[in-house]
């Protein structure tokens, strides 16, 4: 008896499921949520542990501890994947011009992505925060500024490696552009790499959301995030546990799914692992 | 005669390596006054090994790398004042490797489509059946077009290399060791087919390759280099039964020949390697290696004479007999 | 035509078979492959790239590596069978009775120790001797593959040597214990034809000098027929062919061997015959897993018949002192 083999390996479907559920839930929230995550406070239902009436439990303002995690998968998917999208574009183009043009420009990207590693990424997200103010878009364009290097990294070292093949001599001796080979030559070959360190960052994202939330420097109150769901259940941390448990899980889960898939995706979208038909 | 496809006059690419403050800047004369023409519908082998500098004379032609001195024209044009674009319609090259020289994520289609339409054959209908058109020259069947070069043999993978390299109908097309990538029992193919397309098409070959055998096969003229210089051209008879360059015995006497034993050729063979273009030895670069090597060789730089019209070699001794040389230097 | 049938082979290769575990099966690699090599004896083993000719050297070096492994048939050295032989067992074998040669000579040495110490290993290792005597015997082995200043290149790292030089030194290596059988696997295709030249030349000087025997392995069925007295031409995983090297190129009996002795251009034929169209094998080398039933070069064999698509021939003996694999070798 033979087992269909599963490519990319278990990790790959176990993560692939975990972000996929999690996808499911944040765009069916309306549908799924038992109330409104904000308006339907009711002071009489206040901190009841979880039940049978409230999955998860309520907090003090008597709020569905359950609605709002699944309206706070939103706000915690939107900032992992637009930062990350972010973070990619910037760092692509910067690696992607600085290895195949090198010269000065390399030197002078090659060292701001060194200064970009030297500090660390949280500390310069909060100095933006500062800057532009609390808020959703402030968080992932402060997310989304401060982790690319890399991708900018990862794909410079690939078009450097790119660079000497014969595919792509032989797309300028047919009279390509610079721009055409980079976008139609390289690129192409190198997506790979960049898709597993964009899924791999997704997790980074939602936890420094999670962490700058937690700091009161995220989505305020009262609209839920992991994050902040979180940062309002440190005081009753001992009297209602279920407050910080469901939160914690839920950024725990997604974020082992999106490593488990980025895991896989390496597996899958390695050149090496591709076998040559010889 | 017919102006000349292409016309090298002193060409030389040298380049500056290494830094000012680890061990120096060095000049590597990689390629070292070459003086070349290529006809219309000619085709000529360029041999030599590793090192002397075949490769680099290939990308100048081609225009990717700028002299440092001297002249080249294609068609009666300074390469300086043809725009890159019209170059590409007129020089392009085959590479040794059908491998690495396919985009692995690009389809034939794609491969053979996007140049037409980046050289302005916008209509759908014309691209389309020029690249029908090109695989069915090259021995593919138009129902492949949309395959990856994954699901290509090697032999397959270079016919695909080959209609890229026509798909713009050059008039001069550079093959970098075209076969010798390739399994033993598939080369045949392909040398067969560059020679049909070659008269197909009324085209120029420069036919780089060590291999001596393919290059007497396929060239009308050849060229021998040796760390940057040409060292001896003539026509394929010339080259291959009267040769007058001892680096061209070397190269002729190191081919295995079941049917030439090594008794009657060990004399001319050579000894040692070939030195580094960065510190090439001193007057004929071939000395130390040379098995008919005289005084004057270490210090006086051969110029490249005429043994007959059109018979060029680098040697002092071109004029002598190979047995008498020998017999003079011992 | 008595004495032979006495004499024990030095190497005797039996009915050896290696599996190939893919990923839903698992395949012949190399499938009833039997070859004898006498002592002190070159014999060579052609084949293009896939056809199971270097993992039959890796297997008689016992250095086969997941997914390939012995299937079957018997590895005999000396009249001791080696091919069940433990970890232990296969490390005194190698280096000290058998000895390998590889294709890239960087890969195959320590790129961090000088390459004295990696021939002077040879010795601490295998004879048990003091480094400091190790040293000089190394210096001696690298005077003897004509390194020149031999005391100074002792030191020397890897990278510091040109290829051949490097190849040089894995011919020392490899000799330094006196083994018994030397296996060479395509030991010059990474060189340049020059340099080619002098690789072999000396190979075979030094193996004929220590009665040492060779087992040469190549694409290159010219490089072969001038180095080894006998022959095998391997095709997808089988012998098809073995003969003493002037009958393989005079009398080709397999049509595979036929097909790659006139398909390539061969040095000095189109002075005595003028341009001729190369006679291709039609066709493409097949894969592991699309091996056809029957004979595996139907295919692409200009002679085949209906038996030849279903009935696998069996290894024939010629009248004239050799095999063929063929329905059709009349």
């Amino acid at each position: 008896m033979k087992l269909p083999r599963l490519r990319g390996g278990t990790s790959l479907w176990i993560g692939g499921g975990l972000v996929a559920l999690a996808m499911v839930v944040a765009i069916a929230a309306p549908l799924i949520a038992h109330t409104d995550p904000v308006l339907d406070a009711n002071l009489m239902n206040a901190e009841i542990p979880p039940g049978f009436d409230f999955w998860f439990g309520t907090d003090a303002q008597g709020r569905d501890i359950y609605s709002r995690i699944v309206y706070g998968s939103r706000i915690s998917l939107t900032v992992g994947v637009v930062s990350q999208v972010l973070n990619s574009l910037i760092g692509v183009t910067l690696g992607l011009s600085a290895g195949y043009w090198g010269g000065w420009w390399d030197d002078f990207v090659t060292g701001l992505t060194n200064l970009m590693l030297a500090i660390p990424s949280l500390i310069f997200a909060l100095a933006i925060m500062a800057i532009l103010g609390p808020g959703l878009s402030s968080l992932v364009v402060a997310l989304g500024l401060t982790a690319w290097s890399y991708s900018c990294r990862v794909a410079r070292a690939q078009v450097l490696s790119l660079k000497g093949q014969g595919y792509i001599q032989a797309a300028r001796i047919l009279g390509y552009g610079d721009l055409r080979i980079m976008f139609t030559q390289i690129l192409p070959n190198i997506l790979g790499p960049l898709i597993v360190i964009a899924t791999l960052g997704m997790g980074g994202a939602i936890l420094s959301e999670a962490a700058l939330s937690f700091l009161g420097l995220g989505i305020r109150p009262p609209f839920p995030s992991w994050g902040s769901m979180l940062s309002e259940a440190r005081d009753q941390i001992t009297t209602a546990p279920w407050l910080s448990v469901f939160p914690g899980a839920a950024i725990f889960l997604t974020v082992l799914g999106l490593n488990l898939l980025g895991d896989g995706l390496r597996d899958i979208l390695d050149p090496q692992s591709t076998t040559r038909r010889t | 005669m017919a102006e000349p496809l292409l016309k090298l006059d002193d060409l030389a690419v040298h380049f500056r390596v290494g830094s000012a403050l680890a061990g120096g800047v060095k000049t590597l004369k990689a390629v070292d006054g070459v003086t070349l023409d290529v006809q219309p519908g000619e085709c000529l082998g360029l041999v030599g090994e590793s090192g002397c500098g075949k490769s680099t004379l290939a990308l100048a032609i081609m225009g990717l790398i700028p002299p440092t001195r001297g002249q080249l024209a294609l068609e009666g044009h300074d390469i300086k004042t043809i725009d890159r674009m019209a170059t590409a319609r007129t020089v392009q090259m085959v590479f040794q490797d059908p491998y690495a020289s396919l985009n692995p994520r690009q389809t034939v289609r794609r491969t053979l489509a996007d140049p037409l339409r980046i050289h302005g054959v916008t209509d759908k209908a014309e691209v389309e059946a020029r690249v029908a058109d090109m695989m069915a020259k090259v021995g593919l069947r138009p129902e492949q077009a949309d395959r990856y070069p994954h699901e290509f043999s090697g032999g397959q993978r270079q016919r695909i290399g080959i209609a890229r390299a026509l798909i713009l109908k050059p008039k001069l097309v550079i093959c970098d060791e075209p076969v010798s990538a390739l399994d033993v029992s598939i080369r045949a193919q392909i040398i067969n087919l560059l020679l049909d397309l070659k008269d197909e098409m009324g085209l120029s070959y420069i036919m780089i390759s060590h291999d001596l055998g393919v290059v007497e096969h396929v060239s009308d003229r050849v060229a021998v280099m040796y760390l940057g210089r040409i060292v001896e051209q003539g026509s394929w008879q010339e080259i291959f039964e009267d040769p007058r360059h001892p680096y061209t015995r070397a190269l002729i006497a190191a081919i295995p020949d079941p049917f030439l034993r090594a008794a009657a050729t060990a004399k001319a063979k050579a000894k040692g390697e070939i030195a580094s273009a960065l510190n090439p030895p001193s007057g004929c670069h071939f000395h130390p290696r040379c098995p008919m090597k005289a005084d004057r060789c270490v210090t006086e730089v051969p110029v490249l004479g005429a043994v007959s019209p059109g018979h060029l070699a680098a040697c002092h001794f071109r004029d002598s007999q190979p047995q008498e040389v020998v017999a003079a230097t011992r | 035509m008595t004495q032979p049938l006495l004499k024990v082979p030095l190497l005797q290769v039996d009915d050896l078979h290696i599996a190939l575990k893919g990923e839903s099966a698992t395949y012949n690699a190399v499938e009833k492959v039997s070859f004898e090599i006498g002592r002190g004896e070159a014999f060579g083993l052609v084949g293009e790239s896939g056809c199971g000719k270097s993992i039959t050297a890796l297997s008689v070096m016992g250095l086969l590596k997941r997914p390939l492994s012995l299937g079957g048939g018997r590895i005999v050295l000396d009249g001791e069978e080696i091919q069940d032989a433990s970890a232990a067992e296969w490390r005194r074998l190698r280096g000290k009775r058998i000895a390998m040669i590889f294709q890239e000579p960087m890969t195959a040495l320590n790129p961090l120790s000088p390459v004295g110490r990696q021939i002077a290993e040879m010795f601490v290792l295998h004879e048990g001797c003091g480094w400091n005597e190790a040293m000089d015997r190394a210096e001696d082995a690298l005077r003897q593959v004509q390194v020149p200043s031999p005391e100074r290149r002792i030191r020397d790292f890897p990278h510091q040597l040109s290829g051949g030089m490097r190849q040089r030194v894995m011919i020392a290596i490899a000799l330094a214990c006196g083994p018994e059988l030397l296996i060479a696997d395509e030991p010059t295709t990474a060189l340049d034809v020059t340099v080619q030249a002098e690789i072999i030349d000396l190979m075979a000087e030094l193996c004929a000098a220590k009665g040492t025997a060779i087992l040469m392995i190549s694409h290159d069925l010219g490089l072969v027929a001038n180095m080894c007295k006998r022959v095998a031409v391997m095709y997808a995983g089988r012998i098809v062919e073995q003969q003493e090297a002037d009958a393989i190129f005079a009398t080709p009996r397999h049509p595979y061997t036929q097909g790659l002795i006139n398909s390539l251009p061969r040095l000095g034929e189109r002075s005595r015959r003028g341009r001729q169209r190369l006679q291709e094998i039609t066709g493409t080398v097949p894969s592991i897993a699309s091996y056809p039933a029957g004979c595996r070069f139907n295919p692409r064999c200009a002679a085949m018949t209906e038996i030849c698509r279903e009935v696998s021939p069996e290894i024939t003996p010629l009248p004239s002192n050799g095999l063929v694999r063929c329905h059709h070798h009349g």
